[in-house]
Order: structure tokens, then sequence, then C-alpha cells
């Protein structure tokens, strides 16, 4: 049902905003039942799989069971996120399994500083068509005639 | 068990409407969206507006993971780096038929690469050829190029690192991010005429409704999805090449406050993996695979192709044939029995590994390439489009074993992708920009304050996540310099709050007063849900709208009947009845979808020509026009315009100029 979560590991991340699935599913799918504390995905047939749900969860307790009218039963694929790659495990409907790792970011977490050592050109530059970061005489202020 | 006449939701909606807070916001600057542009927007900005003015992002998603980059990609595919703007502009003129703004395609390749640069630079791995290893791009480092424009990165956090950055700057600057709300309304200004005022939408997570006022805006909530009638039957209705959620909201919104429209009849019906959607670019250009009809045959290079490509010069002649055209011979074969089409995955992979064994490669190092390449392979799946690789799993699918069929899918509108569908913007204030072209604030619509970015700006496709994310810097900065010349001007509204809410409200007032007066709540004759209203909205635009059911073939007739039956959806969507707060954002989604799909109908309607042969057909008029404006031809953009105050649409040509020559 696209995205399904496993109840026995499933703790509702202790409820309400802070459960992870629900802070991040970009289409409003998962939501907490709290008499129950625990998650589920309340529209299936809307579900990306996007698996953003599946690598933030902190239990492991979601995972993707692909979309019925399509896939043949029996495949599977899992993601681990980690802070600098991912690892995913592909089961094949036969039993094969592959194994890959790939990396996704070359900087901490939460290290960016978007303005630290930028530029920060003056009001009287609010009249051109320069991005803060760029400046005159590179490409950003070349015009179609120089390349005719 | 209780009748099943009850909201099922786990948030309800409060039908008490006096128990619905309004919360009331005003800012000099707000961003309505949350995806690459909106990004780009929210970093830019802090830059601009002077100290002590105020600015709020809000996203119906959490920024992280919002928009169409959320499940990662593995490419870039605008980045210059060596190339030129010019060329940048005569790429996306071809692909696109002819009918572009050159301004706005050349202004974007002048910027696009600083996104990139700054992408990389806060911790974004984009690969490297064998030698600058670890080298940044501006440091030398050569990208690993797949095709002219695109380069391959490990994308699977890509939007989170973009999101990261732009969060950080609304940090440091003080202004506010607002998430899970879902801003549905844009509010003219009560005193001045055609000037955005504000915007109104609500919470997703509480009983709230929120009006914010603004001096400008800018409004990059992506394209459309869901607007046609997917091949899925159920489940993988979800499994939509676009992201699901883009429900046309950007159109909608501008269009109703009177922004002119332009190119609405251009959509993207994109040829990928059968079913699971995944991605063909690095399948053709990293792996060089080709593709081949049932018959095992070539079909691209037949000479029937190849004569059907000369009906549709000088863009079909081209040495890249345009996107539209290759679908345009897919569907060739297809109708004449000659499916399935597939990808030779299993022919390209061999071959490289031929080729490493013909060059003395031992048995060692090549199963070691082949492990390289298999991981490539899969990850391009894996970043991306992970019900790909599932469904490559449940079917036995190993790509070096066998090929793929891939398929066009159901169409979607969208203007950064290999589409231009969107809102007529004004290009940059230079000289070389023609004077129709411009108005003074670069991306700013036809109404005064309100911008738009990325899928929201019309007849410039081709920008995709990097070009978005520039183009929302290029329309913050432009928004700054609205805010400086207009610092006098006070937002008013026309409505009352109260009046808002109940209008927001709406789909929950109808709710609440006749749920109980069946014994389903699915099936009751005062109201009509959510649910039905897409369905129902799909199911007449692919059977009259062209869609994938009739091959993608429209006629005058056919859309005649489509208009009666948008007529009668819109006359509906007044009787739309939500229980939850998840279903009321399912309501407004579907009021965004039925109006975008009017009007992309209204230009396919008005445009007596098939531009985009793959794309859409027009029966009565099959050929595409090669007769400029002047010529009284359709070499031309059709733009169009909603009415806000006579609810009239109009619908009109406008000239297309070539900057850069050819």
């Amino acid at each position: 049902m696209p995205s399904f979560v496993n109840p026995e590991k499933c703790d509702g991340c202790k409820g309400g905003e802070k459960t992870a699935c629900m802070y991040i599913c970009p289409n409003d799918l998962m939501v907490l039942n709290p008499d129950a504390m625990r998650a589920y995905n309340q529209e299936p047939d809307q579900c990306w799989e996007c698996y953003s749900c599946v690598k933030i969860c902190p239990q492991g307790a979601i995972e993707v069971r692909h979309y019925a009218d399509i896939a043949p039963m029996g495949g599977y694929v899992q993601p681990m996120r980690g802070t600098d790659s991912i690892m995913w495990t592909v089961k094949f409907r036969n039993g094969n399994m592959k194994r890959f790792k790939f990396p996704i970011r070359t900087t901490p977490e939460g290290s960016i500083k978007p303005y630290d050592g930028k530029p920060s050109p003056g009001a009287d530059q609010l009249d051109n068509e320069l991005l803060f970061t760029e400046s005159d005489g590179t490409r950003a202020t070349c015009k179609p005639s120089d390349f005719s | 068990m209780a009748l099943p006449n009850k909201p099922t939701w786990e948030l309800l909606a409060e039908a008490d409407l006096s128990k619905v807070p309004v919360e009331e916001h005003d800012y000099d600057a707000l961003i309505v969206g949350g995806g690459m542009a909106a990004c780009g927007a929210a970093w830019e900005i802090g830059k601009w507006l002077p100290d002590g003015a105020t600015c709020a992002l809000v996203d119906k998603a959490a920024l992280e993971r919002s928009g169409a980059v959320a499940q990662g990609l593995s490419a870039i595919n605008t980045y210059i780096g060596e190339n030129t703007p010019a060329d940048y502009v005569r790429m996306v003129r071809n692909d696109l038929m002819g009918v572009v703004r050159e301004d706005l395609i050349f202004d974007l390749g002048r910027h696009v690469d600083d996104s990139v640069h700054h992408f990389e630079e806060w911790g974004l791995p984009i690969w490297k050829k064998k030698g600058s290893e670890g080298k940044k791009l501006t440091e030398g480092g050569e990208p690993v190029r797949t095709g002219k424009w695109q380069i391959m990165i490990n994308g699977e956090s890509y939007k989170c690192i973009v999101a990261e950055a732009a969060k950080a700057a609304l940090e440091e600057k003080g202004y506010d991010l607002y998430e899970r709300i879902f801003i549905v309304k844009l509010l003219l200004d009560a005193n001045k005429e055609n000037t955005i005022a504000g915007a109104v939408g609500f919470s997703a997570r509480e009983n709230k409704v929120h009006i914010f006022k603004a001096k400008a805006m800018l409004v990059a909530c992506g394209g459309a999805v869901n607007i046609f009638r997917p091949r899925a039957t159920d489940e993988g209705k979800g499994r939509a090449w676009y992201p699901v959620w883009n429900a046309g909201s950007t159109y909608t919104m501008c269009m109703q406050v009177g922004a002119e429209m332009t190119m609405m009849e251009n959509r993207f019906t994109p040829s990928r993996f059968k079913d699971g959607y995944g991605p063909v670019g690095a399948w053709f250009l990293l792996f060089k695979a080709t593709v081949t009809n049932g018959a095992g045959e070539h079909y691209i290079k037949s000479d029937a192709c190849k004569a059907e490509l000369e009906k549709y010069a000088p863009y079909g002649t081209a040495p890249v044939t345009p996107t539209c055209l290759r679908n345009h011979l897919m569907l060739f074969e297809m109708k004449e029995g000659r499916g399935p089409i597939y990808m030779d995955t299993a022919a390209a992979l061999k071959a490289f590994l031929d080729e490493k064994e013909a060059s003395g490669m031992d048995a060692k190092a090549l199963k070691k390439y082949w492990k390289e390449l298999e991981s490539e392979a899969w990850e391009d799946f894996l970043d991306m489009s992970v019900g790909q690789a599932g469904l490559w799993a449940s079917m036995n699918i190993e790509p070096e074993k066998v090929g793929s069929e891939i398929m066009p899918t159901e169409p979607y509108m969208l203007g950064s992708h290999s589409g231009c569908c969107g809102i007529w913007v004004s290009g940059p204030n230079e000289d070389w920009v023609p004077d129709d072209y411009k108005w003074g604030y670069n991306r700013m619509t036809t109404v005064n304050g309100l911008f738009t970015a990325g899928d929201g700006v019309g007849a410039s496709g081709h920008k995709f996540s990097s070009g978005s994310h520039a183009e929302g810097r290029m329309a913050a900065k432009a928004m700054a310099r609205y805010i400086r010349d207009n610092k006098d001007f006070t937002p008013t509204l026309k409505q009352s709050a109260d009046e808002l809410k109940a209008e927001i409200y709406k789909p929950v007032t109808v709710y609440y007063e006749n749920y109980e007066k069946t014994t389903h709540e699915m099936v009751n004759p005062n109201y009509i849900k959510p649910r039905h209203m897409m369905e129902r909205l799909m199911k007449y635009t692919d059977e009259y709208g062209g869609g994938w059911s009739p091959y993608y073939m429209t006629n005058g007739k056919l859309l005649d009947i489509a208009m009666r039956h948008l007529q009668w959806l819109r006359e509906d969507a007044e009787k739309m009845a939500a229980g939850g707060l998840h279903e009321l954002l399912r309501a407004w989604e579907n009021l965004h979808r039925i109006w975008c799909v009017e009007d992309h109908l209204r230009h396919i309607q008005f445009r007596e020509e098939s531009r985009y042969p793959g794309f859409y057909y027009r029966g009565d008029f099959p050929e595409a026009d090669s007769k400029t404006f002047e010529e009284g031809g359709w070499k031309c953009f059709v733009n169009s315009k909603y009415n806000p105050d006579t609810g009239e649409w109009e619908v009109m040509k406008k000239p297309c100029h070539q900057i850069i020559p050819d």
C-alpha cells in the first residue's frame, strides 16, 4: 500500500508533530493515530514511493509494498540512510539480492552557512541583474551580441 | 460497527467555524512554495531586502523534502559549463518547436551555473572525470557529462542540502518559515488596480486559517499532475512521473487574479520505463542504449522515420530530435502494431564490457568494472525513482540480461522540464530584450508585485532543478527592487477575515451539513468527494482532451465536449465536501487542477495546428505551421487571460522574437 508501517517497530515517535514520517511526507499521507501511538499511510494510492518516510523513520518501521496494480509480489527495496551515505538492499521476487552504497553528501548535516564569506552588494547594485554571489565582467553579465 | 457515514480522517476538520481561528500576517515579501525555485529565492532575497524588512516562506509540505526534487535526482540537467548561453537558447528553442522566450532562456543560462557551484559547496556530490576527482567545479574539476548539458550527481540528498541552505538563510535573516500551510488563493489589493496584496490558506495540521498580506510575492508551487487519466488503475496512480503533489496551484492561483498565461497548450508527455516511470536519460546518454520495436528493429533509423521527421523541419531534421517528435515516432510504431518498445539495456551494458575486454582488461578487473557499471545503473533509479527499482525487483529484471519496456505516460503540465507552459513574465530590464518582453521587473507576471519562477514561468523550458533554483534567485532580487520602488504601498484586502475563512472552509461546511443524509459518506447526492472530482476530471480530459487512451489525439469537436464537462466540474466544485484536514487539502488541490486544465484545453482549442506532435495532436489541424505571427501563422505564442472581475477568458496570439541567430 505503497509505504506501510510495522506496528511492532513504530512507537509514534512519542507523538504529534514529532512523528518523523508525518513531519516529512511531501504529500501529507503519513499520520499518527495517538490512541495506538502508531503511524499509517492515510491515502496509499497517492503515494509516490519517494521513500522520504522510510528514510527518516528512526525505528526502521516503514517499508514499501510495491503498487498492487502494477508489481508482482515479492520485490523489496529498503534503504538505510546515514549522514554521508545510503545503503540499499534490493531483493528480487526470485530471491536474488543486491546491495548498493552511494554517497549522499560531502559535508556534515547542519553545517551549511549560506552567507559566510559571500559578498554583500550595496543597495546601489539592486538595479542590475547580477545575483549577490556574481560579479561584473563574468558570464553573468554577457549579452546575446557577445556570441554573434 | 457504526454506519460508514462518518468521517474517518485522523485529523478532522472543524464544522463550527467559530472554533476555527484566523491568523493574520503582514510581510514585505512572501515566498509561496518550497521547491528548488522557492529555496533559491529564500537564499537570494536576504541579501537584497533592506535591514528591518520582513519576509516569509510558506510551504504546504516540509522544506527538506518538498517539491519535484523531494526524492532526489541522479543528474543536474542544466549546467552550461564550457557551452554558451546562446547555444543553450538554440537547444531549448529546437526542442520546443521554435516558440520560446529567448530572453528568459538566455538570462537563465547566464546565472544557472552559480547555483550549481553552490550546491557543490554546500555538500552535493558531483561526479568528476578520472583525473579531476576531489576538485570542485570552481577549481577546474571536470564533471561527468552525459549529454551536452547534463552532469551526473549522487543526488539522494539534493533537496535536503538545498533546503538546509534556504532554511539557514531564512533563520540568519530573521525571516519566517511556515510548513504545512497550503496557500490556495491569492488576493488583489482593494485600492490599487491589478496589484497583489495577499494570499490565504490553511493549516494541514490544525484547524486554522492563515491570511498573509505582502507587498510582493513569489508563487512557485510546481506544475500539474493527476490532470489526465493515469495509465495505472489503482494504487499505481501515485507513481506519477512528476511529483503527485503538484496540483497546478501555481497556474491556477496566478490565473485567478488575472495573470496572463502563455503556451498553456504545451504539455509534457515523457516516455519513461513502463509503469515505474524511471528516468531514461542516463540510459540514452550515459549507457548509450538504443530503443527497439517489438521486432528488435532500431526503428528510429528507418527510412519511414526519417521521412516522418522531415515533415517537421527544421526541428525534426536538427541533429538532436525534439522530445515530442521522439514520442511521435514511438507512437507511430505502437499504432502500427510494432510494439512493445524496448530500451535495449542488455546490449548497451554488454557493449561496454566487450569494449573493455577487447582493450585487454583481465577477468578480475573486468568483474570490478562490471560492479561499478551495475551500481551506476541502479543508482540512477535509487536516487530519484525508487519505485522503478522496486518494479525491476518485482519482475526479476536484471538490466544486463533483458531490456525494459518504455512507454509514453499520461500528460503533465510544467514549465521547468521539457515542457514550457506557464505564466507570461517580464524579462530582464536590458537593452537587448524586446520591448514587449519586459515591464521593469524580471520574472514579474502581468499582475503588479506577483512574481513566479521554475514551473511557473512559461515559454522557457529546460531549466530543470538547477535552473529553477537560479530563476527563484533572479525573481527574488527583482522582488526586492519592486519593494524598494513601492515602499509606501500598504496592501489592503478586499475581503474580511471571516469571509475568507468561510470560503476556505466551504468544503467542510458542505460536508457536515450533509454527511448524515445517507448511510455511506462516499455516496451522497448533496456533495462530491475530492477523490471523485479528480477521477471525473481525469476521465474526461483523457477522452476528449487527448490523453493516452486516444493516443493523445483530440479535435475541435472533442474539445467542445471537454469544455462542457469542465464547466460542470467547476460548478460541482462548489459542492466538494471534506470531513478532514487532509481531504480539505485535496479539495483545494482539485479545484486548482480543474482550472489549469481548462486553460490548457482553451489554448489547444485556440491553436489551430499541432505544434507538438507526440505530446498532443489536433486531428482537424494535423500540421505544425511554419508561418509566423506577422505572416498570420502559428509560429507565435498563444496567451490567455482570465478576467477576475467579469469571469471571462480572453485567448490571443503574441509575436515570438528570434534573438539568437540560427
